[in-house]
């Protein structure tokens, strides 16, 4: 217990630290803001993702000196996974400066995205957020690699297909989409009712209520009448642990159930004990601590006690899936300082940056990463670039790889995101035209 | 008022069970003419098709059910906590819901710490009581008499109290609940029945049984002994319990303490469900349909609210909910309350409040 009142208060000083320091070091370092919700009903995703984020950037900061001789001020800023304190982050990183802004759940991402195109602060939707925002020529500061949810979606249909010997073997299955009842949850239906509609499988739409997260015994019920030939889980926080568990209790094959990457948490499959050997979820980077750049982080970071994860939690899933998107944000800054010849960008500079990333497989070699993800590319018109993504598997004590990188289906997602980007424009009246040239280099 | 509105004319309608009984009338009348009209529409599938399933797979209605059973005794035991602080304090105890959160975290922290599961157990009992004291001391004998609209800001207060010393303390991390350690039964028995198969999990039985248990021991204790008479009776009016000499504060010490009990009990048996963490706090919020249909004063109501609104919300989900979209459960059960209330305003067992103008 000590341990842990020592590391609050610990958490505590920091945030006050962070706060009274920012202004004054304005000039020599480069702000970057980012929402954490380490408190509330998501804090067990949120907590290691905040973890992994902060310690990337320590860890450039001890390691490198920050980036192109620029320290990274990093600044938390707490939501509670709750929308309406996220405005109060987003107005306060505006006031700071922020290069860029990371909204880290899909409500406050679409709070943020009218704002942000006013205001011309890039906000980067790492694998989460609007889908739509993808087209690049009506979201230019919308910036959501390595893939939308959509595409997520669509390597579920793969991976179906896979399983089940070929895409025409889809046609008379069932696909239970088991979803959170907001925003975030209900992102990938479009897309999976026109997947069903095409290939000739059923969709099942298993809502579950903020409200009811841990509180799915119906909704399992409905599932064993059913009797879907695939789950595919888009959930978050305590959801997931319940789904997994729920599964197990209702007898359903538990390697049938494909939670997308927020539901791959080290925390959401133990809760299943050994039975929950099997469960899926897809990624997009890999778990573990043996790439150098997470011994990088253990040697600079963790090591020197400036990690709030303990030491043991530092390579679980979602705390890699921070320093995968810590590492998008500082790539997008060495780009930007790049084409601007500045060594302090600013939010403009850094939306160039990101418009032009380009992460290839030598760069992740150089960072550590060899292995770790898929090479990244975004482009002026498509802000996502549709990446590859794989199933892992839960082998009862950590996450492993179980499929190859699977491309998601582009062909059917893009022409979708593009039409409702455009219904997206069309339905908020006076949504600015898009006025920011494209890089030659793009 | 007038002496007419005094003594009404005998109206037929003013009598909610005729009201009620119309109303049931109707609906069958509609249902046959409706089935007459489409004969797979809407109506249909409203009116009909649920009650061919219920008939069709006889073994999935006696699971959802027990699903719903299950459900009921937990939401009734939560109900019964917030029913006993209204019934002594005049308030809706807010914090309930992160006392339930505070104990079950209290309970699995000690444990990580190396404390026996049971002696855990023990010490979460006894925090939980030193919380009961302290909120009597600082927040409730402070108040004695004010408005009962500040005693209800109050639980606020405390609440995010408990939030943040919960955190501070524990860290927001999603944690384990201890469920082979304090022996409760792992796994399902499957029973064949009906043509088909209804599986009970262990821990779901073991759950009822505890909670029954608990909420007939409540009962007992509150219904039949001096402190149950003494509750009573601050219920009724602080001032005048007071003047009999009975101890307000003993009394609110005692509630409060067995509000941390059912609110432990609570804790381990949504956590098994699930896992522990800040989240269980929306659970309690699940008593407050079964609160408005039972009454926020009565015991009894507290437990067959419970038990009508876990069983009528997961029928509801099950056989109508797939007709819009699924996941009804959260807002069928106020709506379940609603219906009851326009029946009996205050409750199914509530106090009937008279207040002559």
């Amino acid at each position: 217990m000590k341990t842990s009142l020592m590391k609050g208060a610990a958490l505590g000083a920091l945030l006050a630290a962070g706060a009274a320091v920012a202004p004054a070091s304005a000039q020599d370092s480069i702000y970057v803001a980012n929402n954490a919700y380490r408190t509330g009903p998501f804090s067990g995703s949120g907590i290691p993702i905040g973890d992994g984020m902060r310690d990337y950037f320590t860890m450039l900061n001890e390691r490198d000196g920050g980036i192109g001789g620029v320290k990274i001020n990093f600044e938390e800023c707490e939501t509670g996974y709750d929308t309406k304190k996220s405005i109060e982050c987003y107005e306060q990183a505006k006031s700071k400066n922020t290069v860029v802004y990371s909204p880290w759940s899909t409500g406050a991402t679409l709070a943020a995205i009218p704002r942000a195109h006013i205001d011309k602060i890039p906000i980067l939707s790492m694998a989460y957020g609007l889908s739509a925002s993808a087209d690049g020529n009506q979201f230019p500061w919308v910036f959501i690699p390595p893939l939308t949810y959509w595409d997520g979606a669509s390597v579920m249909v793969r991976h179906m297909a896979n399983e089940l010997g070929g895409m025409d073997k889809l046609k008379g299955k069932k696909l239970g989409l088991i979803h959170l009842d907001a925003p975030f949850g209900k992102e990938p239906i479009p897309v999976l009712e026109n997947l069903a509609k095409k290939y000739g499988f059923e969709l099942k739409l298993y809502p579950v209520a903020a409200a009811d997260m841990q509180n799915q015994g119906s909704l399992w019920l409905s599932i064993r009448r059913d009797r879907p030939d695939f789950l595919y889980n888009q959930g978050w926080g305590a959801m997931n642990p319940t789904a997994v568990k729920e599964a197990i209790k209702n007898g359903f094959p538990i390697n049938k159930l494909v939670g997308v990457w927020w539901a791959g948490g080290d925390d959401d499959a133990r809760a299943g004990g050994a039975e929950a050997k099997g469960y899926k979820s897809l990624s997009f980077h890999q778990a573990g601590a043996n790439f150098p750049v997470v011994q990088d982080i253990i040697k600079h970071v963790v090591e020197k006690g400036k990690s709030l994860a303990p030491k043991e939690k530092v390579g679980e899933n979602l705390y890699n899936r921070g320093v995968y998107n810590s590492m998008l944000v500082a790539e997008a800054i060495r780009n930007a300082q790049r084409l601007t010849g500045k060594k302090v960008i600013n939010g403009e500079d850094m939306r160039r940056g990101l418009e032009t990333l380009n992460i290839t497989e030598a760069r992740l070699k150089e960072l550590g990463m060899e292995g770790f993800a898929a090479p990244v590319k975004v482009a002026c018109t498509d802000h996502s670039g549709h990446h590859k993504a794989y199933v892992a598997e839960w082998d009862g004590t950590k996450w492993t790889k179980a499929s190859d990188w699977m491309d998601p289906l582009k062909e059917e997602v893009r022409p979708l995101i593009e039409a409702n980007a455009k219904d997206y424009a069309e339905k908020n009246a006076g949504w600015p035209k898009r006025s920011e040239p494209c890089e030659k280099s793009s | 008022m007038s002496d007419v509105a005094a003594r009404p004319a005998p109206n037929l309608l003013s009598n909610g069970w005729i009201k009620a009984g119309l109303i049931l009338a109707g609906i069958v009348l509609a249902s046959i003419v409706g089935a007459q009209l489409d004969g797979s529409g809407t109506l249909h599938r409203v009116l009909i098709d649920p009650f061919q399933q219920m008939a069709s797979a006889p073994d999935l209605l006696v699971q959802t059910i027990w699903e719903g059973l299950v459900s009921g005794v937990l939401y009734a035991l939560i109900a019964l906590g917030f029913v006993l602080i209204f019934k002594a304090s005049g308030v809706f105890n807010f914090a309930q819901g992160i006392m339930v959160v505070f104990a079950a975290l209290t309970l699995v922290g000690l444990y990580e710490k190396g404390v026996p599961a049971f002696l855990a157990v023990i010490l979460t009992l006894g925090v939980m009581f030193v919380l009961a004291v302290t909120i009597e001391r600082v927040v409730l004998r402070p108040l004695v008499n004010q408005p009962d609209i500040i005693l209800f800001m109050a639980t606020f207060g405390i609440t995010y109290f408990l939030i943040g010393f919960g955190e501070s303390v524990f860290g927001g991390n999603p944690k384990q609940m201890i469920t082979s350690e304090l022996y409760l039964p792992k796994g399902a028995i499957d029973a064949k029945i009906l043509g088909g198969f209804v599986s009970f999990q262990k821990i779901d039985i073991a759950a009822a049984i505890i909670a029954s248990i608990m909420i007939a021991a409540l009962a007992v204790f509150f219904q039949y002994t001096r402190i149950g008479r003494a509750l009573r009776a601050v219920a009724d009016s602080h001032k005048a319990a007071l003047s009999v000499g009975i101890s307000l504060n003993q009394i609110w010490v005692i509630v409060w303490f067995t509000a941390g009990i059912v609110a432990l009990i609570t804790g381990i048996m949504w956590g098994a469900r699930s896992d522990v963490s800040f989240a269980l706090e929306i659970v309690a919020l699940k008593a407050l349909p079964v609160l408005i249909l039972g009454g926020f004063t009565s015991i009894p109501g507290a437990i067959v609210g419970g038990l009508i609104i876990g069983i009528g919300e997961k029928i509801g989900e099950f056989y109508w909910g797939p007709l819009i979209g699924g996941g009804i459960e959260s807002w069928l059960a106020y709506f379940i309350a609603l219906g009851f209330l326009l029946f009996r305003p205050q409750g199914l067992f509530g106090d009937k409040i008279i207040e002559r103008i």
